[in-house]
């Protein structure tokens, strides 16, 4: 590959882009995983269950290293370690209705636990995970076309879950209080969701790397939601900004010599920072004498 | 066991670190700010590679960060409680300045860039030197007085915010202040003792002293209690069990005493005196 180097000529950038093959495959898992992330995350955002993705993102090391000492793809372990977390999760939480407090200590517990498992699973195996920093902050080039089939599946699976319960679980999600009154079984609904999140979480974390999924899983719907009230809206919005970030960062990092990573955390944060200033703004014109605290608060 | 410098050192450092890291957490689980302290962890690293790409002590580095953006999760939530979403989406900014500043270390052909990474998040308790072990030491005993200090005002803002605001209490500089404990406990236990020790320490023994009981200061006493207890008996069994990691002996005791906390709490909530519970509270809605 000749040093690319990015011109005025957008179509022509663009076209340059695509005659790779990495390229395209690259674009490809990038845009399932940005649909898949735009839509779970709004969701995430919704119920406020970042911690919680952000533990099942971390399970990517337990489920690597033990994937790597069973001697099993590690794709599999990705996917294993994320599901048992999301249950784990799903189980403490369900078990302890005590509010915020015990919920947060819970999550972080399951995310320690399996840290220090591929701790142990690391030293058992004696080799060298060679892909740590892969693992821990992702890798676009190597995407073969098996990897894009994997994620099309799990994406059209998680999408059509998702299709299934949405309307009742935006309805437990708002108001577990009505939910149960209406017979829904709210708990199921948490550990339902809770699995999604743990394949969506899983899947996204091949492309950006277990700790910036929040750059696609949180930042994009944050910044969807502060925009508009409206549920149908924000969610098409969400999907939208994460294709974006997507986008435009494996663009750049194609003619950078920068990291991917950078970049779609640059333009995640940005996204969120201007969708909350827009959101501020519109707040203060609309009653311009006192522009409230709780408005302004509630994303 | 003692005889080896490295096992005195670790238990110095781990004695206080443990104290420091159960104490906060107890307030951090209180709070529901686990989160918080997760992502502070996780930052640190990226501290350590800007001093490294800077050029100046590593450690100056770690605490900038932490502590700066303990401020700013503390400024940008309500009451000095950071709020999930802000706490994602700025922690994730941060990792991915950290992943440039790697790019940057590495094309400045200086290497060691992953092993800066490796280390701050998973460094060992077994390779500290004396000097680090006192200044370890001496960090986590500084944050356990802190704590103790304002352990009272800062017991009241937590349960109870609005009221502790009417009596006076200051309840944002109290948020801000205990989100500077952690980022202090962070940055120094993450360079001595790995990131996932400090998380464990913060979220599992105080989330079983929670269980365990509602009675504040005894709860405190717990999570600092359990804490110790994991740090020392998990230093003996990882020195026992060669291949097994210090920091996944002491994680594995302090998560197994969150375990049977919950499995305690959840007996007491299910077997037959509860019945008398729910028939004490149903006979208090009766009277009511």
């Amino acid at each position: 590959m000749n040093n690319p180097t990015l011109t005025w000529n957008l179509v022509k950038d663009v076209h340059e882009l695509l005659v790779y093959q990495f390229m395209v495959n690259a674009l490809q898992a990038g845009t399932i995983v940005a649909v898949m992330a735009g839509v779970v995350g709004w969701f995430v955002v919704l119920r406020r269950q970042s911690f919680a993705a952000h533990t099942t993102a971390m399970m990517s090391f337990p489920g690597a290293s033990g994937a790597a000492l069973a001697g099993l793809p590690t794709a599999l372990g990705y996917y294993l370690a994320c599901g048992i977390a999301a249950l784990a999760i799903g189980r403490s939480g369900g078990a302890s209705r005590r509010g915020r407090s015990g919920e947060s200590a819970a999550v972080g517990v399951v995310q320690v636990a399996g840290l220090a498992l591929g701790f142990l699973f690391l030293s058992l195996y004696s080799g060298v995970l060679e892909q740590l920093e892969t693992l821990l902050f992702g890798t676009f080039l190597g995407i073969d076309g098996n990897q894009v089939l994997t994620l099309a599946i799990v994406a059209v699976v998680v999408l059509a879950a998702l299709l299934a319960i949405g309307r009742p679980l935006l309805l437990s999600s708002l108001d577990p209080e009505a939910a149960r009154a209406r017979g829904l079984p709210v708990g199921l609904f948490d550990v339902g969701f809770l699995l999604i999140l743990g394949l969506t979480v899983a899947a996204t974390s091949q492309i950006t790397g277990a700790l910036l999924v929040f750059a696609l899983l949180v930042a994009p719907p944050a910044a969807a939601q502060a925009l508009t009230p409206r549920p149908g809206l924000s969610l098409a919005l969400s999907v939208v900004f994460a294709l974006l970030v997507t986008w435009l960062g494996l663009g750049i990092s194609y003619f950078s010599i920068y990291p991917l990573g950078f970049f779609v955390t640059s333009f995640g944060f940005a996204l969120y920072v201007a969708a909350k200033l827009a959101h501020r703004t519109a707040a203060a014109l609309r009653r311009s004498p006192r522009a409230d605290e709780p408005m302004a608060a509630t994303v | 066991m003692l005889a080896h410098e490295f096992i005195r050192n670790a238990y110095l450092a781990g004695t206080f670190v443990a104290l420091a890291c159960g104490l906060v957490g107890w307030f951090a689980v209180l709070r529901g700010q686990v989160f918080a302290g997760d992502a502070l962890s996780h930052v640190a690293f990226v501290g350590a590679i800007a001093a490294a790409v800077v050029g100046v002590d590593e450690r100056v580095g770690l605490f900038a960060l932490t502590l700066g953006l303990a401020a700013v999760m503390a400024g940008l939530g309500r009451r000095a409680q950071a709020n999930d979403v802000t706490i994602g989406v700025v922690f994730s900014w941060v990792i991915g300045i950290g992943v440039l500043l790697i790019a940057v270390l590495s094309t400045g052909s200086s290497g060691g860039d992953g092993l800066i990474v490796a280390n701050t998040l998973f460094g060992s308790i077994f390779g500290l030197g004396m000097g680090q072990s006192i200044v370890a030491a001496a960090i986590g005993l500084a944050v356990v007085l802190a704590a103790v200090a304002i352990a009272r005002p800062l017991l009241f803002a937590s349960l109870d915010g609005e009221l502790a605001a009417l009596h006076g209490v200051p309840v944002r500089a109290l948020g801000l202040v205990l989100l500077l404990l952690i980022g202090a406990v962070t940055a120094e236990g993450t360079q001595a003792i790995g990131a996932l020790l400090v998380l464990g320490l913060v979220a599992a023994p105080a989330g079983a002293a929670l269980r365990l009981t509602s009675k504040p200061y005894l709860g405190m006493a717990f999570s600092a209690g359990i804490a110790l207890v994991a740090m020392w008996g998990g230093i003996a069994l990882s020195y026992v069990i060669p291949s097994l990691p210090p920091s996944t002996a002491i994680i594995g005791l302090a998560v197994g005493a969150y375990a049977l906390a919950s499995l305690a709490s959840n007996i007491a909530l299910w077997a037959p005196p509860s019945q008398l519970r729910t028939r004490e509270t149903m006979g208090k809605v009766h009277s009511s």
